[in-house]
């Protein structure tokens, strides 16, 4: 029921936007967000966007995950 | 960057589980209370790769599971009104009442559409001005907003025929039952997207008061095992706070965007919670100055006393005290096809999860 999945905005129209979930277009209203842009990944929930994703703390969490890793594995060895 | 793929890479994925398994010693129980965590713990068969000595509970993060049944048989006796048309998210239409469903309401040709999103049952009310179109609002912070706005716009551009019937509920409240209840809460994995509306200090009070870890999680698998090892790491130290998981999606203030729409229209209540009663200033009705859209305000209607399951064990497993392998309806007379509770109903239930993923033999 929470399900929210990435979705990047590729047209704005008003308070609207046309997004592409890995491909597939769909409308996302845009009345619950500051100042999105296109080019912005949101979370699109039942035809609304709740938040703009942030890519540098997305890969500063891969970068996180792959530094424990890495120092696991040195553990290991 | 997808925001996907990323998180579910099979090298890191062993790592992370041991690194888990190396740093873990206490016999631990962690909640999550999120269904779409519930569904990708058992996706990806995480709950099998976790030491023993880490017990994984089901927690009330499944909005239709935690509907109680005289919602349902409300819903049913506003679909059974001369001129009404129910609109609903698809999960809802399932749920049995306490004589039918909305299933076998439509079935029988009562109005009842199934919507995406709340702006299309506004846009029915819309295009069939000779209906009153109800929407039946269920969901926690994540989905509230939504119905927020359309009760707003319908107040804005004055449609008259379009009404609410919320179900709508916060978290907190149930959090905090859940934190003085009968099972032992060392940490919890906390919703995602509701903390993406809410923010991260609504649990504060579970670190302050109940000593619970606190990890805010988003929803790939790598997600969940680094939250699950942030909250071992937590745990093993005897520390207690809030941490988000989630950066890329949740900060600590939340949408104030959302919040401040959410308190426009909404008020809390005391609310209805299936399994554990009435939970104080938990749910969300419709403030008076929208009253006009409010369908418990505008409708009279007549509903049938609500009928216990007996045998049906989803209050207690909502409550993280049992496990549906537990329940003897469970895979015999209940399964997706035939539900008898919600649990198994939702996709996102813990029954429905059990059954799509478990092991026949657990």
């Amino acid at each position: 029921m929470c399900l929210s999945i990435p979705a990047k905005i590729i047209i704005i129209n008003e308070n609207e936007a046309q997004v592409s979930v890995g491909g597939a277009m769909r409308k996302a209203n845009l009345q619950l967000l500051e100042n999105p842009k296109i080019g912005d990944y949101v979370l699109l929930h039942a035809g609304f966007a709740i938040q703009i994703l942030t890519t540098d703390e997305a890969n500063e969490t891969l970068e996180i995950l792959t530094e424990i890793a890495r120092l696991n594995r040195e553990d290991i060895d | 960057m997808r925001f996907i793929d990323e998180y579910r890479d099979p090298e890191l994925t062993a790592q992370m589980i041991n690194l888990i398994k190396q740093s873990s010693v206490k016999s631990i129980n962690l909640m999550e209370v999120c269904g779409g965590h519930t569904m990708v713990i058992h996706k990806f068969g995480i709950i099998d790769l976790l030491p023993k000595n880490i017990r994984l509970v089901s927690g009330p993060g499944c909005p239709v599971c935690v509907t109680d049944k005289r919602y349902i048989d409300q819903s049913i006796a506003y679909s059974r009104l001369p001129n009404v048309m129910i609109t609903t998210y698809g999960d809802l239409i399932r749920v049995p009442g306490s004589t039918s469903s909305l299933e076998k309401e439509k079935a029988k040709g009562a109005d009842i559409r199934i919507v995406y999103s709340s702006t299309d049952a506004l846009d029915l009310a819309k295009t069939n001005p000779q209906k009153n179109v109800i929407f039946l609002g269920i969901g926690f912070e994540t989905t509230s907003p939504s119905s927020a706005y359309i009760v707003r716009q319908a107040y804005q551009n004055k449609i008259q025929n379009f009404f609410l019937y919320s179900a709508h509920k916060v978290m907190p409240p149930a959090l905090k039952l859940l934190a003085e209840g009968e099972v032992k809460i060392n940490g919890l994995i906390c919703p995602g997207h509701v903390s993406t509306i809410t923010g991260s200090e609504i649990y504060e009070p579970l670190v302050a008061d109940n000593a619970i870890a606190c990890v805010v999680c988003g929803f790939e698998p790598l997600d969940i095992l680094q939250s699950i090892f942030m909250l071992v790491r937590q745990i093993e130290k005897d520390e207690a706070k809030v941490e988000i998981q989630y950066t890329r999606a949740v900060k600590p203030e939340g949408n104030a965007i959302a919040q401040n729409l959410l308190h426009e229209v909404f008020e809390e209540r005391d609310d209805w919670w299936r399994g554990f009663g009435v939970i104080p200033r938990s749910g969300q009705k419709i403030r008076q100055k929208y009253g006009r859209f409010d369908a418990e305000e505008y409708f009279d209607v007549e509903v049938e006393e609500t009928k216990i399951d007996y045998g049906c064990i989803c209050g207690e497993i909502l409550k993280g005290l049992k496990i549906p392998n537990e329940c003897s309806l469970f895979r015999k007379n209940c399964h997706p096809a035939n539900p008898i509770g919600a649990c198994m109903v939702s996709s996102e239930g813990a029954c429905h999860a059990f059954y799509k993923y478990g092991k026949l033999n657990q």
